[in-house]
């Protein structure tokens, strides 16, 4: 069973969406300046810090993604609430 | 395909029980200008379009999708325990009678989303163009909207969406670069 | 690097004699860095991760400010041109 939101829950959350949000500006960016080495490395770089950072926020308040992108432990844990729109 | 991911781009906060700026938000979901016509624009564009861009549309639609989550998210905190009464006095007891609390493809005026909002040319130049003048469209709408609350938490997040239309704004305006780029020439400007 | 650009600009709308509603003397627009900008050159200088978070953009230079309170009233905080 996982956890309800707590304040770990909203500094976890709020991590990742950092890590992912730089993501996304270097994900459009490099989309139009595919030859950038220096931000294909950062890229890289944060892709990793997000996968250690949603995992870390998985083991405790479970899975982020489905159709197997996420483990599940038992009971089938991705039907739990809270939704994201919830808290 | 697309995978859903179970959480908010940015945290959505609302202070207080306002269900007349939910509905002022609903332009922003079901406008012309708002994240699903920008989301369903983008990536019904990208099928004929030059594959140098397919990947920008491909993503700044899916960002829109995000987009479109939040503003849902703030129309659902807005409205989640108001009582008919609250709502009908916000303007919104003709969608009361409809939907209850139910979240809308509507505008403002609850005039329903129709795809005549949103253009496919096949012209690369013409829809990228078009995609521009959404975005700053978008941005405007974002900045009558924060006019309209003094909640200091819901304009920090309108303030995020707006500052994404600027960013989107200009990948666009670069892939308009892209495109009509004569081989050899540098693009920095 | 960018030059800087003001974030807003003003003009005076007509007041035609008839007009009913006490007339609005300065009005102002966004003019946000996007218009200055062809195409990002690559190396920017960027906001940490919890700043560009908070300000929708990773790179300070494209970062737009929105104050309601100077839009609504640009006339009576001085100056033609917004300040930041």
């Amino acid at each position: 069973m996982t956890k309800k939101p707590d304040e770990k829950y909203y500094k976890l959350l709020q991590e990742l969406q950092e890590l992912d949000f730089v993501l996304v500006e270097l994900t459009l960016y490099l989309d139009t300046h595919p030859n950038d080495l220096e931000a294909i490395k950062q890229f890289n770089q944060f892709a990793q810090k997000r996968q250690q950072k949603a995992r870390a926020f998985e083991l405790e308040y479970g899975p982020l993604l489905q159709f197997g992108h996420s483990f599940s432990r038992y009971p089938w844990e991705w039907k739990e609430a809270p939704w994201p729109w919830q808290v | 395909m697309w995978i859903y991911e179970k959480k908010l781009q940015y945290p959505v906060r609302v202070s207080k029980c306002d269900p007349r700026m939910a509905r002022f938000l609903i332009e922003q979901y079901g406008g012309a200008d708002g994240e699903l016509s920008a989301a369903l624009r983008y990536l019904n564009q990208r099928y004929s379009l030059p594959d140098k861009v397919i990947g920008l549309l491909t993503d700044i639609g899916t960002e829109e999708f995000a987009h479109l989550e939040m503003i849902a998210t703030m129309v659902y905190k807005l409205t989640k325990d108001a009582t008919p009464e609250q709502l009908e006095e916000a303007g919104l007891g003709p969608h009361y009678v409809n939907h209850d609390r139910a979240l809308f493809y509507e505008n403002a005026a609850g005039v329903p989303w129709t795809a005549s909002y949103i253009q496919a040319k096949g012209d690369p130049i013409a829809d990228l163009y078009e995609d521009i003048a959404a975005e700053e469209k978008a941005r405007a709408t974002y900045q009558w909207l924060i006019d309209m609350t003094d909640d200091v938490d819901l304009q920090d997040s309108l303030k995020f969406l707006r500052e994404r239309e600027i960013v989107h704004s200009l990948r666009f305006k670069e892939a308009v670069e892209i495109l009509k780029e004569e081989q050899g020439k540098k693009k920095f400007f | 690097m960018l030059l800087h650009h003001t974030p807003y600009k003003t003009y005076e709308p007509f007041i035609g004699p008839f007009d009913p509603c006490p007339p609005i003397k300065v009005k102002a627009y966004s003019t946000p860095p996007n218009l200055y900008i062809q195409f990002q050159p690559p190396g920017w200088e960027q906001f940490s991760p919890a700043e560009a978070l908070k300000r929708g953009t990773l790179w300070p230079a494209l970062y737009s400010p929105y104050d309601p309170k100077y839009m609504l009233n640009p006339g009576g905080m001085g100056g033609k041109e917004g300040k930041r």
